[in-house]
């Protein structure tokens, strides 16, 4: 049972891989959280570039499409000084039949020193970071940039910078995390960070069909209902609906799905009055979101994207460092 | 050849004996236990003193690969992984490629088992052309080349209608029917049980009613046609409970379970260990202890080892994508024994879910030591240790969620109608207290 460690810390308790936030102490994330603080004001300077990664290789492992992620991935790396190299993995090598970890294997003899890696399959980066390690390669890391339903760490990073910037005190907060939990990454991560962070009432709130069964196991409060759920929030969290869960098993319509926990500034009532509203993107405007509350004074989803470049520096800085 | 077994504590649960005695062995079958036979002179003695003499064992899964996936394993490696764990019968699913659908494949697996002779095998038959649930087989013909019954192996059966009539034609010739259930839909693209941890690692899941449901169907068509199923590995505590219902309504049912489901549960995953990939899933503690406890009240009848050599390219890939299942063969007796300790169940009993039970149900005569039987038995050391690793195991198939555990039970002989088919030449590692 050799996969059986969490293998994201050393034996001295440093960070030299970032699979997922389950069992990542909080004091490490605050340190990242803390770390991306000066990254943040970079971006606002003449020279955006620090020198920390420079010399270093980064291989940007995308076994599934992304634009967001991968663009912001790429610019942490090129402001920290880091060479960069895009891999589109899903139109290469596995469709010529190289498996995952051939395609590791190569690579590292390439010399490469950190892998950003998203792929579809839940557990992916566990595979490549348990497999450097059985090939004694810990010069090596790894960053989990999205596997399947499972993880999305540096997303998560980023939310709980979001909500550190705008409401302080995680020991205070009411989070409700709206949409499809079933297939998110997205939502367990930031769900493993805030309880980690102490937040005391962190909800889910969407219609059976899309949320995983003992899902309350997680330390979330279930909420079928919107306008119960958002009752007296600080944060609400909306999830992205994959076109395809739109019509279905799982849901009838869009239109239905909307009308239920589409997040209007009606049903955004029922929350606190300086309540902020995220979304990790791309938004489907009038399926989970509407426009005027995308665009509203309360929402934060474009300041999220700035914030996720510095959450992204600071992960990859001390990563290299450790 | 005549072979003298000394000193060992002779178990043998079809006739309830347990008593330190020897075995003599004549031209492959049990000659006398206790007094030699007049003017005995043997040519060969094994000394089985401080161990135990049991029949062969007999195991209801075990997949050898072949006809088509050699590359996994081969007749060869694999029963000589079955003489290494102590098995002399075994029944193979259909599960190859192609599967067992016509005569042919099967007669020719049969002559290539002979020819090795180092486990007698028995083939399941597929129920259906191609497992694919749409058409009936040739059973009559698929049993007159040596298939012992007929099953859809891990395929379920999408259509009930066809398992009703596949039921029912079986029945009308006496041909026996193995299942194992699982609902198609239900279990539909998951690869985990729909728990905590599917849910904690996003891991698409298979719920229990998959299971139950499934079961609910076969009692139904069972009440109805009257013909015996057999349930291949029962993996919930819900799917036991109506198992035990419907035995104690009086429905022919039996069940089994896999070595490997007593001992684990979905938290062994731990971070996405592709070893703990099986088929059906690896539930919760509370289904594992169901499980442990049908087996000893008889709700499941016989413990099976699963086994399924999958080679390293079907596990180093992500656990979704892994090939479920796991050696088995070489750790059916281990996992057993340690079971039968765990739960203070007596050697007898333990013996009998890997002899006359499994034998009753393939519908052979079951191993014993009765004079004239044929000499089908193991020596091992109950309480010997070893370590399981990659390099002690003689399957092809080197992967198991076991990898780096201490198990009990050692095999020294194994032997196939009298010929001594697996021996190890050391002598105990030291017996543990």
């Amino acid at each position: 049972m050799g996969a059986s460690r969490n293998p994201q810390l050393n034996a001295s308790g440093d960070l030299t891989h970032l699979l997922t936030l389950e069992g990542l102490p909080a004091d490490v994330i605050t340190h990242i959280l803390d770390t991306a603080e000066p990254f943040a004001s970079i971006s606002e300077r003449e020279v955006k570039k620090v020198p920390l990664l420079r010399g270093k290789a980064v291989f940007n492992l995308f076994f599934e499409n992304s634009t967001r992620t991968r663009t912001t991935f790429e610019i942490a790396a090129k402001r920290l000084s880091a060479d960069v190299i895009n891999l589109n993995i899903g139109a290469s090598s596995t469709s010529k039949g190289e498996t995952l970890l051939d395609t590791v294997d190569n690579l590292c003899a390439m010399d490469a020193d950190l892998f950003v890696v998203r792929h579809a399959q839940s557990g992916a980066p566990h595979l490549i970071a348990s497999h450097l390690a059985a090939m004694k390669r810990s010069d090596v890391h790894v960053v989990n940039a999205g596997d399947g339903r499972h993880s999305h760490p540096t997303q998560g990073l980023l939310d709980l910078y979001t909500i550190r910037h705008y409401k302080r005190d995680f020991r205070e907060l009411t989070v409700a995390i709206v949409g499809d939990v079933l297939h998110s990454r997205v939502a367990r991560s930031l769900i493993h960070g805030l309880t980690t962070m102490q937040t005391p009432d962190v909800r889910v709130i969407a219609p059976r069909t899309l949320l995983p069964s003992r899902v309350e196991a997680l330390g979330v409060h279930v909420h079928n209902d919107m306008h119960e759920g958002l009752r007296d929030c600080d944060v609400v969290v909306m999830l992205r609906l994959q076109s395809e869960r739109m019509k279905g098993a799982l849901l009838p319509s869009a239109g239905e799905y909307f009308k239920h926990y589409g997040l209007t500034a009606d049903k955004l009532a029922a929350a606190k009055p300086d309540a902020i509203v995220m979304h990790p993107g791309p938004m489907n405007r009038g399926v989970e979101i509407d426009s005027a509350v995308a665009d509203g004074d309360r929402s934060v989803i474009l300041p999220q994207v700035t914030f996720g470049i510095a959450v992204r520096m600071a992960v990859l800085s001390i990563i290299a460092s450790n | 050849m005549r072979i003298e077994i000394n000193g060992g504590r002779v178990i043998d649960p079809a006739q309830s004996l347990d008593r330190v005695a020897s075995v003599y062995i004549a031209d492959g079958v049990i000659s006398s236990v206790g007094t030699a036979p007049s003017g005995w002179r043997a040519e060969r003695v094994i000394d089985a003193s401080q161990r135990i003499v049991a029949p062969g064992l007999v195991d209801l899964a075990a997949r050898l690969r072949e006809p088509g996936l050699e590359h996994k394993a081969t007749l060869e490696s694999e029963l000589a992984a079955a003489a290494a764990g102590g098995v002399t019968s075994l029944a193979c699913p259909p599960d190859t490629d192609p599967p067992l659908d016509e005569p042919g494949l099967v007669e020719m697996l049969k002559h290539r088992a002979r020819v090795i002779s180092k486990a007698h095998v028995y083939p399941i038959g597929a129920l259906t052309l191609g497992l694919r649930g749409e058409a009936l087989t040739e059973m009559s013909e698929l049993a007159e080349a040596g298939c012992v019954a007929f099953s859809n192996a891990d395929m379920p059966m999408p259509d009930t209608q066809m398992l009703f009539r596949a039921l029912q034609y079986a029945g009308t010739f006496g041909h026996r029917v193995w299942l194992r259930p699982q609902d198609a839909h239900l279990a539909r693209g998951g690869v985990a049980h729909d728990g905590e941890v599917a849910t904690r690692l996003g891991l698409p899941a298979i719920p229990v009613s998959a299971e139950t449901i499934a079961l609910a169907t076969i009692a139904t068509l069972v009440r109805e046609t009257g013909v015996p199923v057999h349930l291949c590995r029962l993996s919930s505590a819900e799917g036991v409970a109506m198992v035990r219902e419907a035995k104690a309504e009086g429905l022919p049912l039996t069940a089994d379970v896999s070595a490997h489901h007593l001992h684990l549960c979905d938290v062994d995953i731990g971070w996405f260990d592709p070893q703990a990939h099986l088929m059906p899933p690896l539930r919760g503690t509370r289904d594992r202890d169901a499980l442990r406890a049908a087996v000893v009240d008889g709700t499941i009848d016989a413990i099976c080892s699963d086994h399924a050599p999958v080679d390293d390219d079907g596990k180093q890939v992500p656990f979704g994508e892994a090939e479920p299942g796991a050696t088995g063969l070489e750790l059916l007796l281990p996992l057993t024994l340690k079971w039968a300790t765990e739960m203070n169940v007596p050697l007898m009993r333990a013996l009998a879910t890997l002899t006359t039970a499994p034998a009753a149900i393939i519908g052979i005569e079951p191993p014993t030591f009765r004079t004239g039987s044929r000499a089908d038995c193991c020596i091992f050391g109950a309480t010997d240790h070893w370590t399981v690793s990659r390099a002690s195991l003689c399957s092809q198939g080197k992967n198991t969620p076991f990898l780096g555990l201490d198990v009990p039970g050692r095999i020294y002989y194994t032997l196939l109608a009298g010929h001594v088919v697996h021996e190890r030449a050391d002598r105990a590692t030291a017996a543990r207290p």
